[in-house]
């Protein structure tokens, strides 16, 4: 595992920072520009559901080696409320939040792995990969 | 980062030259209808060619200036999504339903001079006294 980038998000201008970061790290790594905007969006998505349940949390980004696969891992962190129903939460407009529940659901669509772990008054991980051919 | 807003005409032009936080975007919201009662705006165009990321609340902001806009009395259009764009918006499941867009400033300004004439054809249009 290579150098892992934290971001702590506590502010709307952090999931901006994440993002982008997210985006520079996947065109290091040799990711399109339509991948470099997916997993943009999808930083964007979980980094902002850190704000609005968790108030406060932090986004991990790194890039593995899987035989001749690459990928880029981010991982978003709170120890805020927790997800009670994660099935339900990952079921299209689903919100507890009045929001439009895209952000898990919208998410899981753009990356390759997706994984949800959450306990109640605990906190959420959401783990989630890009991959791609390497010299492809 | 505040987004410049041009009035041209009977149109306002908001241009997004660089990254919003959440924040922005709904002060751009706010600013935007604001002058549309202000400048008596018909027309109101969102420049996104900019933007390297639309997500969820980004989207819905967009959609809630064009139909707060509307209530108003102003046609939106959003101009300049970018391919990469466009394609990450789909696969997060996210539409414009009900908002018109067109390529990039130049078409948005001829969509909205045809709505304008489309309005004074069925005389639905705004009496100019100007």
């Amino acid at each position: 595992m290579g150098d892992e980038l934290l971001i702590p998000i506590a502010a709307d201008t952090d999931v901006v920072t994440a993002r982008q970061r997210g985006r520079d790290l996947a065109a290091e790594a040799g990711f399109s520009s339509g991948d470099q905007t997916v997993i943009a969006a999808a930083i964007s998505e979980i980094a902002r559901n850190i704000l609005m349940y968790a108030k406060r949390g932090e986004v991990a980004l790194s890039v593995v080696a899987n035989g001749d696969r690459q990928g880029v891992v981010v991982v978003a962190r709170d120890q805020g409320p927790g997800i009670r129903d994660v099935s339900r939460a990952l079921e299209d407009g689903y919100s507890t939040s009045g929001g439009l529940g895209l952000g898990l659901p919208g998410a899981r669509r753009l990356m390759d792995d997706f994984d949800v772990s959450s306990s109640v008054g605990k906190g959420t991980t959401v783990t989630m990969k890009k991959w791609r051919r390497m010299n492809a | 980062m505040e987004v410049p807003i041009l009035k041209q005409g009977h149109y306002l032009i908001a241009s997004i030259q660089s990254a919003l936080t959440d924040a922005d975007l709904s002060q751009l919201r706010e600013a935007l209808i604001e002058r549309v009662g202000r400048f008596r705006a018909r027309g109101v165009i969102v420049d996104v060619t900019a933007l390297d990321v639309m997500d969820s609340f980004a989207v819905r902001t967009l959609r809630d200036i064009a139909h707060m806009a509307r209530l108003r009395g102003a046609e939106t259009v959003i101009v300049g999504i970018q391919p990469e764009v466009a394609f990450a918006m789909v696969q997060l499941g996210l539409t414009l339903k009900g908002v018109s867009t067109a390529l990039d400033l130049e078409e948005g300004l001829l969509f909205l001079d045809h709505q304008a004439q489309l309005r004074i054809e069925r005389g639905t249009g705004r009496i100019d006294r100007g």
